[in-house]
């Protein structure tokens, strides 16, 4: 690990900041994706801006028809929440369901929808139930935040406040994981929504993306036969020792089947 | 009213002794001494499989704050010392001996191995010395490199060394190929199967560390490394690297964390670090991280072979015949060279009555980490080998596959037995152990909880693996004429101190497996002193006499058996000191360890362990003229032969036809591992055994790309097992004595390793048998077998 300055600030305004005046600076919550990068010196920030000082950035609530989830929220308490397990039990399935109880015990909602690795678990629910990033700066649609691998819509001295979730009428998620990391291979949250079904993929590509063809055939029949004859294309699927895009684009078909199950 | 002391001897669960010291974070591990004034190094390594160094420039990195020194390949070579030795010489088919290329301590002219180590950097601290690390530049000239067995052999391929020609180490062979050749051509079927064994990473849990020492006032060298024999390091690293004579050598491995043979070997670290300490005249530690034990750890397996079974028509095997190509990395490591050959080919009659065998090994250079011993040591390779074969030759000839191993077993009364490929084996009984595993598994019950699995999409598979391995390589002579160029017998040493008391002194090396309290069992058992009154000493140079250490599953096989003969001389030597005290004839003297006592037999007079213990040390009443003081005896074992443990092992598995994905369902080991001195270790030993099983079967695959960049270099690419990866494991023993110790015992420390792969691919494989499934190479990963069932649905 290289030598960096640390702030701990204790309000979004002096994080943003302390971002704003140091570009080579990084913001820390939960830091499991950071640590180990600082600690293979892959990673050489200036300085460290650790959020969680920040109270505002922090707690679950319900307001009318959506779930808003601070940024500093852990896996865990998103798992264990009475409201989130009432209003949504896919996504507390989905937190309960991430890295092992190290990682659900220190890692955060805001850092893993901001990093926006593929492999992620959060990237899928927040595409899939159509959710709106509440960010220092203004609101962003889902459609529009994950750009690409580790790439979001958010600029370098913009910070996730939190993630405002509508409440679906159902939804459910499954995924299929990698055998060494455990992180994604393929997974599929699939939700009816009020403005329509989602479908959203994460792990097979290079960023989590709408399956839209099962999307369209959902809409007009809830049922896995519905899903069943759809073949997700291989091209631009992720490839690697573990496992070919072929084999990444079948995973799709069966954790969509698998998520609508669990959807209901 | 004396209550009865509880029974601490051989047979009983005792909990583990070192296990309070390690659950409470009082382990004393490499890393966690610091000696004083102590300085922190790290090696730069090359991020090259294959190059030319053309100039090393530390000047900006001696510079950085906190650096003490820098040395290079350079360095080390002015010095003219020695590289790494191998340790087992293997000769040719022709008889000429095999190519042993240079293995420098720091890499000089050439890099041949991402991970080789350029310079050593000395620093006051770990993290002075990365950043000072990384501000040397290496000039290098990038070559073609080779990371696969067939491409390092073939036509053109980037050579390594050039004292080995074609990449080639050696060409050996074993057994005599006319009677094979004989018994081919008359066969009712000739079976043949291609097959690899997976390249594996050990991943010890603790990382290797050295710390080299130097005393200007004694002369002394001290090295503190995580090793599984310092005895064999200080021989190799003092006579064949470094020429500093041994009484100025002390080498300790205190508690090391996990070692699966990875801690056998003499790495390069810690002749630097020792080199280096007078130098810079304060201590030098180095520790691995992760990162580095993946790239700098011997690997362990990797072969390709083609094995051919010749059967007559009542599926009697009549011949096999084995051509393996194994993968030696680099550079030779200490024991690279055996295992492939003495450790793998010997063991090719397996469980069977095969009357002729010929293998052929060609071992090859690859820019890749040095491959060596890694738990079970070519016994896996062998042994997946032969039940893979098994398994295919029983389909292909109809016979059921159970029956087929009936067939051929060596019966229970043909022992001792002698193979064609050198071993003889002095007991055993492979009906007995399959017939219990088939009971415990419930194999005659299979079909119907296949048939339910089906209900539920699922595809069920069972799978046998009949195996036999061989322990406590032995005897020195045999292996010395095998090209060994060390001896294979083991010391132990009991001191018992006046108050009777005991201090075991013993040269095997405890890195997990609890030989403070299997050989606290043993003294408890002979000498009948409480358990908690028996110390083992193990791992310090200058404590203990010259030992050979822990490796092969021969620390209790051959180091406890040093102990039974030191005690032998105790029990002796105390009997007459009691029958001076009793005033009778030495003949007349019996101990009782039970009662802890000698006594006069048909007589009611004894005298108590501890009046004996007390009167060696304070001779007032003594037979002095006749006997020395003290009751302190060591004793050396050179066994007269190996061991050969055996047994059957079943594996239940379930497949997800739509995600590949295996399931662990139920796993059952029944293995004749001789006596059992603590059945709860032993279970330990098998249960750990089996998961690495498990782990090679389904899991673990170490994969470099063409230009040797190993792929699989971090938890987040290579798939140690997890424990919902595994199944419960069933452990029950079934024991022949071994024949020629006196404990009876034969080692069970990688029996877990050697039975099971073969066990879990036979399931996988059966699990596939309606898809047109022959063989499948491990691991078995879901990709895998989702490429195999789409295949296959794609061709119909």
């Amino acid at each position: 690990m290289y030598d960096f300055s640390y702030h701990k600030p204790s309000s979004v305004a002096d994080a943003v900041k302390l971002l704003a005046a140091d570009p080579d600076a990084k913001a820390i919550s939960g830091g499991h994706t950071l640590l180990p990068a600082l600690k293979h010196r892959l990673n050489k920030p200036t300085s460290l801006v650790d959020l969680s000082g920040i109270a505002e950035m922090k707690g679950i609530k319900r307001e009318g028809n959506a779930i808003i989830i601070g940024a500093l929220t852990r896996h865990v308490e998103v798992a264990n929440s009475d409201v989130v397990k009432g209003a949504i039990p896919a996504l507390a399935y989905l937190a309960s369901h991430i890295g092992d109880n190290q990682v659900r015990n220190r890692g955060t909602i805001g850092g893993s929808v901001s990093n926006n690795d593929p492999a992620a678990d959060y990237p899928s629910a927040v595409l899939g139930l159509g959710a709106t990033i509440h960010t220092s700066k203004r609101k962003i649609a889902a459609d529009d935040f994950f750009l690409g691998m580790f790439t979001t819509a958010m600029e370098a001295d913009e910070i996730l406040v939190a993630v405002e979730f509508p409440i679906p009428e159902k939804a459910g998620y499954a995924k299929m994981k990698n055998p060494a990391s455990r992180y994604v291979m393929a997974g599929a949250f699939i939700a009816k929504t009020a403005s329509g079904v989602r479908v959203a993929i994460n792990g097979a590509g290079p960023c989590v993306f709408r399956q839209t063809a099962m999307e369209a055939a959902l809409a007009g029949n809830w049922s896995a036969a519905a899903i069943a004859g759809i073949k997700q294309d291989a091209d631009g699927l992720n490839s690697d020792i573990h496992g070919s895009a072929e084999y990444r684009a079948h995973l799709v078909g069966v954790m969509a089947k698998r998520a609508l199950a669990a959807a209901g | 009213m004396n209550a009865v002391a509880p029974f601490e001897g051989i047979g009983v669960r005792m909990r583990r002794k070192e296990d309070l010291r390690f659950l409470s974070g009082k382990g004393s591990y490499t890393d966690d001494m610091s000696r004083p004034n102590q300085t922190h190094c790290v090696f730069l390594r090359s991020p090259h499989a294959h190059a030319a160094i053309r100039s090393v420039d530390t000047a900006a990195a001696a510079a950085m704050p906190g650096v003490v020194r820098i040395f290079t390949g350079a360095d080390y070579a002015a010095d003219k010392l020695g590289g790494v030795p191998c340790g087992w010489l293997i000769h040719n088919k022709d008889g000429s001996p095999m190519n042993e290329p240079p293995h420098p301590v720091l890499a000089h002219g050439k890099v041949r191995y991402v991970g080789d180590a350029v310079a050593m950097v000395i620093a006051e601290t770990r993290e002075a010395a990365r950043d000072a690390a990384e501000k040397i530049v290496v000039d290098y000239d990038v070559l073609p490199a080779v990371a696969g067995i067939n491409e390092a052999l073939a036509a053109g391929a980037p050579q390594l060394h050039e004292a080995a020609p074609r990449n080639i180490c050696y060409d050996w062979h074993i057994g005599e190929k006319g009677p094979v050749d004989v018994a081919f051509a008359a066969a009712h079927k000739i079976v043949t199967l291609d097959l690899t064994n997976n390249r594996l990473i050990p991943n010890a849990m603790e990382p290797r560390a050295a710390i080299g020492e130097y005393d200007a006032h004694s002369g002394e060298y001290t090295l503190h490394t995580t090793s599984q024999n310092p005895h064999v390091i200080r021989l190799l690293m003092g006579a064949f690297v470094l020429n500093i004579p041994e009484h100025k050598l002390r080498i300790v491995a205190p508690d090391v964390g996990g070692g699966f043979g990875s801690k056998i070997f003499h790495y390069i670290e810690e002749a630097a670090v020792t080199w280096a300490a007078p130098k810079v005249g304060r201590p030098i530690k180095w520790t691995a991280d992760r990162t580095e034990a993946f790239m700098t750890d011997a690997h362990g397996r990797d072969h390709i072979s083609t094995a051919r079974l010749a059967l007559d028509k009542d599926g009697k095997f009549l011949a096999l015949h084995v051509q393996t190509k194994a993968n030696l990395g680099a550079y030779l490591s200490t024991f690279a060279t055996s295992v492939p050959t003495y450790l793998y080919a010997t063991l090719l009659a397996g469980t069977y009555t095969t009357p002729a065998i010929y293998a052929e090994v060609t071992s090859v250079f690859t820019n890749t980490v040095p491959v060596d011993a890694y738990r079970g040591a070519g016994r896996p390779e062998a042994t997946f080998l032969l039940e893979r074969l098994v398994d295919v030759a029983a389909r292909e000839t109809g016979i059921d596959r159970v029956e087929i191993r009936r067939r051929n077993f060596i019966k229970p009364d043909q022992f001792p037995y002698q193979t064609p490929v050198a071993l003889q084996y002095d007991s055993g009984n492979y009906f007995a152990t399959l017939d219990a595993a088939l009971a415990s598994s419930d194999w005659a019950g299979f079909e119907a909880r296949r048939a339910e699995a089906a209900k539920r999409g699922k595809l069920r598979g069972i799978g046998i693996s009949t195996y036999l391995e061989a322990c406590g390589i032995a005897p020195s002579a045999v292996a010395g004429a095998l090209g060994a160029r060390a001896g294979l017998y083991e010391v132990g040493a009991i001191r018992v101190h006046p108050t009777g008391s005991v201090t075991v002194l013993t040269g095997t090396h405890s890195h997990g497996q609890g030989h403070e309290t299997t050989f606290a069992q043993l003294v408890a058992d002979q000498l009948g002193v409480p358990f908690d009154k028996v110390d083992v000493v193990h791992g310090d140079t200058s404590k203990i006499p010259f030992g050979m250490g822990t490796y092969g599953s021969r620390s209790l096989p051959v180091g406890g058996t040093a102990l039974v003969k030191a005690m032998d001389k105790i029990i002796a030597k105390a009997k007459r000191i009691a029958a001076h005290l009793l005033e009778a004839d030495v003949a007349d003297i019996e101990f009782d360890p039970r009662a802890g006592a000698f006594k006069v037999a048909g007589t009611d007079r004894s005298k108590a362990w501890g009046e004996i213990a007390l009167t060696a040390y304070v001779p007032h009443n003594y037979p002095i003229e006749e006997l020395e003081p003290g009751l302190d005896e060591t004793a050396y074992y050179d066994p007269k032969n190996f061991t050969f443990p055996g047994g059957c092992h079943i594996a239940e598995v379930e497949i997800d036809p739509d995600t590949g994905h295996v399931a662990m369902i139920n796993f059952t080991a029944v293995d004749d591992v001789g006596r059992v001195i603590n059945p709860m270790i032993v279970e330990g030993q098998v249960q750990g055994g089996v998961a690495q099983g498990i782990g090679q079967a389904l899991l673990e695959a170490c994969v470099y790309d063409a230009q040797g960049q190993l792929l699989s270099g971090s938890m987040m690419d290579y798939t140690m097992p997890r424990a919902d990866d595994l199944a419960p494991v069933s452990v029950a023993t079934h024991t022949t004595l071994c024949t020629h110790n006196p404990l009876g015992v034969k080692g069970c420390g990688e029996v877990g390793a050697i039975g099971s792969p073969p066990a879990v691919i036979n399931a996988v494989v059966d699990a596939l048998r309606d898809h047109g499934v022959r063989h499948l190479d491990m691991p078995a990963t879901p990709a895998k077998i989702w490429s195999i069932i789409n295949t296959r649905m794609a061709a119909e």
